[in-house]
């Protein structure tokens, strides 16, 4: 065997986290088997009559612009990458009659710790996200657009690439798409290895070809964006979930999920469960059902602690999380953290939370970009900190430490990595203190063995 | 010493740079990076000149993009980079066992690269596939998933009856 043939033996094949029967009226991951990604097949299980329908091309009279962010709004669909802002008033933003060059641009720098959904949408439902941009791009008024693809995953970026080879030679994308005279260009980036450019403006950064340190908001992206033109930045997930609220209309979507929470979100579920994958679900949906999907905590194990959208959101104990619901709503009034980019950390009883939040916080550390001072010097100050607390060299004033630093970065930096390196620590130490203090008292870790 | 380049490797950096607008050739530089180390093993200071000639811009604003990104070789690693995830939600499933039975395995530290030359062993940040965990990176482009002891096994010893 050469090289190639050996290492696509280890490639992840999609059955344990996308193609299993657990997802709950899945639109997004509907029907995908791992071989059927192509445009045929996409077009076999209705795809691309959502973009056929808003140009008039099915034999009605097509959406104007404002049809199409009037159903978008009307769905409550809310970014999926993780802040959660309603998607329809954000492209409502976009100043349409800017007589200039605007861009539209896909975050896909998928690197929140916990997160893989948006890998499994382009590498088995490319063409999904294509479909959803072009609806985006028509919308807003946008002919050019980037797909920003975490360089970790390469094979996605090809995968997403050759889809565009198709979508091209079909009509989809180019110009006078479908014989319209809607004009739209659609081409794949990559990272290689930044954190960071997961956040808007450093991803910009990176796709104008420079180091990706976050740009001072405002501007703000809608009007001073890609090369300084009005750009639109959604996430992948956002994207995918734009053809099924158009080809079934808005309150359809609406009545998926529940108030002001519209639609399935896909979490991915990581860490201590039998099962972990990507599951998608109705908003709204139990934890407790979500748990149950994957199986359950591991055999013979206790459910301890749930980080519930990615490793910046605050920590959640395991009691509180099984009386939440899987939506934006519950996890922040009730659970007080963030369903951010739906990357559900499920931690047990064999699990010490200082050992845990040693390596977030030296995760943060490694991947501050270091333009601001409070970021760069208190993100390794945490990481310091919580390192000498795990190997028992913890003094009686860390906690308190611990807490001034983080205040003292949260709400004065550039971007939110920062308050996303703060968060997880004060969410340790508002339920898991009692940890902390037994390691600073006795030197040793008071769970037992991490296994 | 000036780096010249391959027909076939311009035309890479050609179908990237046509991604972008005309006046912004600049945006295709990760690209080329990563298609310069694909081809070279790391991306060397003459790498860095050929590039920024490539795409007109300055050498430094070159050296800036491979510094800042975790994925960049600044020096030459072995035949088969190894970036293990480490990060939570992996070493929840056994990353941080399959960074440490590789430094056995292969007999250097994190960070080394055997004295065949074969493989350098790095740990890495999360590679956006923590429902795969343990997940390992190989040169860059190929992932692969759920690394338990044994599979790491068979990979190392495939990739080095491969390379012999």
């Amino acid at each position: 065997m050469n090289v190639e043939q050996i290492l696509s033996q280890f490639q992840a094949t999609g059955l344990e986290t996308c193609f299993h029967d657990r997802h709950i009226n899945a639109q997004i991951y509907a029907g995908l088997n791992g071989r059927n990604w192509s445009l045929k097949d996409y077009e076999a299980r209705g795809g691309y009559s959502a973009l056929r329908k808003i140009l008039g091309r099915d034999g009605g009279e097509g959406l104007t612009q404002d049809q199409v962010i009037a159903t978008v709004k009307e769905s409550g669909l809310r970014g999926r990458g993780g802040a959660g802002f309603p998607t329809g008033l954000k492209w409502s933003f976009m100043p349409r009659q800017f007589p200039g060059q605007k861009y539209l641009v896909c975050n896909s720098d998928e690197g929140e710790p916990g997160t893989c959904k948006d890998r499994d949408i382009m590498m088995y439902n490319p063409h999904i996200v294509i479909e959803g941009m072009a609806i985006a791009a028509y919308a807003m008024g946008i002919s050019v657009g980037y797909n920003y693809i975490h360089g970790e995953i390469f094979q996605v970026y090809e995968r997403f690439q050759a889809a565009l080879e198709e979508a091209r030679a079909a009509g989809y994308l180019g110009d006078g798409i479908m014989g319209s005279s809607f004009n739209f260009q659609l081409h794949a980036s990559h990272g290689f290895g930044a954190y960071i450019c997961g956040e808007e403006t450093a991803l910009l950064e990176s796709l104008e070809g420079k180091k990706g340190q976050p740009r001072f908001k405002p501007p703000f992206p809608a009007s001073f964006g890609l090369y300084g033109k009005p750009t639109t930045i959604n996430n992948t997930e956002t994207f995918a979930a734009v053809p099924w609220i158009i080809r079934n209309g808005g309150q359809a979507y609406l009545e998926c999920g529940k108030p002001n929470n519209g639609g399935t979100k896909i979490f991915s579920v990581s860490g201590d469960v039998e099962r972990p994958g990507n599951y998608e679900i109705p908003m709204g949906t139990p934890f407790a059902k979500l748990l149950e999907l994957c199986g359950g905590v591991r055999a013979g194990r206790q459910l301890k602690a749930v980080i519930p959208g990615g490793s910046s959101s605050p920590v959640i104990p395991g009691q509180l999380m099984m009386d939440l619901t899987m939506d934006y709503d519950s996890i922040a009034k009730e659970g007080g953290s963030m369903l951010g980019s739906g990357a559900v950390i499920v931690m047990d009883d064999t699990r010490c939370m200082v050992k845990s939040l040693q390596r977030l916080s030296y995760f943060y550390a490694h991947e501050s970009c270091g333009q601001c001072t409070p970021c760069r010097e208190g993100t390794g100050w945490l990481s310091r900190v919580v390192d000498r607390i795990e190997n028992g060299q913890g003094r009686e004033a860390d906690l308190a430490l611990l807490d001034n630093v983080a205040g003292n970065i949260m709400g004065r930096t550039i971007c939110a990595l920062g308050d996303a390196a703060a968060m997880p620590v004060r969410g340790m130490l508002k339920h898991y203190r009692h940890e902390f203090e037994h390691h600073i008292a006795h030197k040793t870790c008071m769970v037992g063995a991490y296994a | 010493m000036k780096l010249s380049l391959s027909d076939a490797t311009l035309a890479r950096f050609a179908q990237e740079v046509a991604k972008f607008p005309a006046d912004q050739k600049q945006s295709a530089v990760m690209a080329c990076l990563a298609i310069l180390q694909q081809e070279q093993g790391w991306v060397s200071p003459e790498g860095e000149q050929a590039v920024a000639d490539v795409l007109g811009m300055p050498v430094m604003a070159v050296h800036e993009v491979t510094t800042f990104y975790n994925m960049y070789n600044q020096k030459p690693v072995g035949r088969f980079k190894l970036n293990v995830c480490t990060n939570l939600p992996c070493q929840l499933r056994g990353g941080q066992q399959a960074l440490e039975h590789l430094e056995k395995k292969l007999g250097v530290s994190v960070g080394g690269t055997t004295a065949d030359g074969v493989f350098t062993l790095q740990p890495s940040e999360c590679q956006g596939a923590c429902a795969d965990a343990p997940v390992m990176l190989v040169n860059d482009r190929h992932m692969c998933s759920f690394m338990s002891h044994d599979k790491l096994d068979q990979l190392i010893d495939s990739l080095r009856t491969a390379q012999a």
